[in-house]
């Protein structure tokens, strides 16, 4: 099947300064990919290109089989997308947000009320249609720019950071409307600091740092390609190389507040803990998560 | 031709688009008509006070070819090619730049379908629109004074609705040069030195002559030339170059806005 993103060698300069440096993407249509990578990693500047809003500094970009330069008008007549920060309009309510961007779509008056009153519905703002947009709370407006993200019944939506800011309650209802989405067939692109929220919406997903791809494949193919299937955490009452005593045992990774064994059973290692006579005072058996393996693979200081 | 094909490329449903979100944007609230409101008063104000009431000193002007009029009639013109510049400025510095840098309007306008060239076109011509209330309004005011009449006050409404293109559009063009508010204090004083000495309150010909080749040189003399030859009835090919003068601006200011807001919000 054709993808719905198709890009080689990638790449977006800003002046001399490498932002996207060669990425290879295919993303088929009803997938849902997900770009994961620490702050500054790129991932808005792919996407604003994926939008096509930016252009490409060089490298091959196709969506939906056409090219950007050429056909960005017919490409974002079928994108939704949903920026990072919220960009709703603060002259016009809740409900003219809506009405006004089907307008941009080409929608007629009719059908962009009619559209207006489906996505109210769907972002659960319909008591506050006549509202100005400033009033809102945060989760509000995140779900109005979803929905106006939806206005243009775009069949791939582009979501930057859709849930950062947002309380659980507002996090769950969000996935629960993409999930929504997914069903009826539309291809979702997202990207995401939140790790769970990666493996729950995600069927595929890549990790960038420093404008590359330095990992690709399901959250599950990726932590079995990049991590031990559980991970043991010790906390130690008092100081000293505790790490070191675990030679043998698995990877040991010793943070300022606690070690990490990396293993394929954590009940087993504990025991092995205990008989070389360690006596940690606190001591937590899990699952690995997306989040090992996004620390292992981007490193665990921050980069700026 | 470039312009030729960028306009064979608009779209008029995404220009009204742009153009309808600043009608909504209208409903927002009181402040932005006392704002509207303020703009149509200020040219009637100074019609009031300098051409009719300095006019009581001055008596007439002759105003070449052996015309000779009132010294009201040489004014108004003026403040109706005024109250056109302004009220197509205040949509595209104040109102545009607003919507460019601050609300991030445009940037969400971006990720559809609508193209920088038609966000320039429809906020140029929602300015044409404010500044058609204007002049609008304005030419009754002249009427009821009896300071033109009949054809010739039709006449002056297309020139200035020329006069609104060209000035809105290179204000654009200027909004998407500034860096902050502290910019539009220049342009305020720019704009209110070529109000005084466009040959708006007396006729160029009366300036030093240094002086008379600098405002010949600027654009609101152009527009009042234009704007005063068609609502006093005289008429000559001098208002061909004027109106040339305008159109020239127009489409240099719309060309140079579109091209900034791709450069800016395209990066
Ligand atoms: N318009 C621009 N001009 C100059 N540099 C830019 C521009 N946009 C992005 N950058 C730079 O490109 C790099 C990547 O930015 P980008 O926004 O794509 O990162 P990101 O992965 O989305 O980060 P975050 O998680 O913080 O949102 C950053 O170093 C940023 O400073
Ligand atoms: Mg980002």
């Amino acid at each position: 099947m054709q993808s719905l993103i198709h890009a080689r060698g990638l790449v977006k300069r800003f002046g001399d300064f490498t932002a996207v440096d060669g990425i290879d993407l295919d993303v088929a249509p009803g997938e849902a990919f997900g770009f994961l990578g620490p702050n500054g990693a790129g991932k808005s500047s792919t996407m604003r290109m994926i939008g096509c809003v930016s252009m490409p500094s060089s490298g091959e970009l196709r969506i939906f089989g056409m090219d950007p330069v050429r056909d960005g008008v017919r490409i974002r007549g079928r994108l939704g997308v949903c920026p990072q920060l919220d960009n709703l309009d603060p002259d016009l309510t809740v409900r003219e947000n809506l009405t006004t961007y089907a307008r941009y779509f080409g929608l007629s008056r009719a059908e962009a009320r009619l559209r207006a009153d489906e996505l109210l519905d769907f972002a659960q703002l319909r008591d506050r249609a006549a509202s100005q947009v400033e009033p809102l709370s945060g989760g509000m407006k995140r779900r109005l720019t979803i929905a106006r993200a939806m206005v243009g019944d775009p069949a791939l939506v582009l979501l930057d950071e859709p849930t950062t800011g947002l309380d659980p309650q507002a996090r769950h209802l969000l996935w629960e409307r993409l999930f929504q989405l997914r069903r009826r067939g539309v291809t979702l692109v997202l990207t995401t600091h939140y790790m769970d929220e990666a493996e729950q919406l995600c069927d595929r997903l890549v990790v960038m740092d420093g404008g590359r791809i330095v990992a690709e494949g399901s959250p599950r193919s990726l932590i079995a390609a990049h991590c031990t299937p559980e991970v043991v955490e010790l906390r130690f009452a008092e100081e000293g190389d505790h790490a070191g005593k675990l030679a043998g045992v698995g990877r040991a990774e010793a943070l300022p507040d606690r070690v990490l064994l990396y293993v394929d059973d954590g009940d087993d290692a504990v025991a092995e803990v205990h008989r070389r006579g360690l006596a940690p005072s606190g001591v937590l058996v899990r699952r690995s998560t997306l989040e090992d393996v996004f620390l292992q693979l981007t490193g665990r200081t921050l980069v700026e | 031709m470039v312009s030729a094909m960028v306009a064979a490329r608009l779209s008029p449903v995404r220009v009204g688009a742009v153009m309808g979100r600043n009608v909504g944007a209208l409903r927002s609230g009181p402040a932005y008509w006392l704002v509207v409101v303020s703009g149509f008063f200020e040219p009637v104000l100074y019609l009031l006070s300098i051409g009719v009431g300095v006019g009581a000193l001055v008596g007439r002007l002759e105003v070449g070819g052996g015309r000779v009029v009132d010294y009201a009639a040489f004014v108004a013109p003026a403040m109706l090619a005024v109250s056109a510049m302004s009220g197509a400025l205040a949509e595209t510095t104040f109102n545009f730049f607003f919507k460019m840098k601050y609300a991030k309007t445009f940037e969400a306008i971006l990720a559809t379908p609508v193209r920088p060239v038609e966000i320039a076109v429809g906020e140029l011509a929602w300015a044409l629109v404010r500044s058609a209330v204007y002049t609008g309004a304005f030419l009754v005011v002249m009427v009821a004074m009896g300071l033109t009449g009949g054809w010739w006050a039709l006449a002056a409404f297309p020139a200035a609705m020329l006069v609104a293109l060209a000035f809105g559009g290179v204000g654009m063009a200027l909004s998407t040069l500034m860096r902050g508010w502290q910019d539009f204090d220049l342009l305020g004083t720019g704009q209110f030195a070529l109000f005084l000495f466009s040959g708006t309150f007396s006729p160029v010909s009366d300036y030093p002559a240094v002086m008379e080749a600098v405002v010949v040189a600027t654009p609101l003399f152009h527009a009042v030339e234009l704007v005063r030859g068609l609502a006093i009835g005289q008429v000559g090919w001098g208002l061909v170059g004027h109106a040339g003068y305008l159109v020239v601006m127009a489409v240099a200011g719309l060309a140079f806005a579109a091209r900034r807001i791709q450069r800016t919000l395209c990066a």
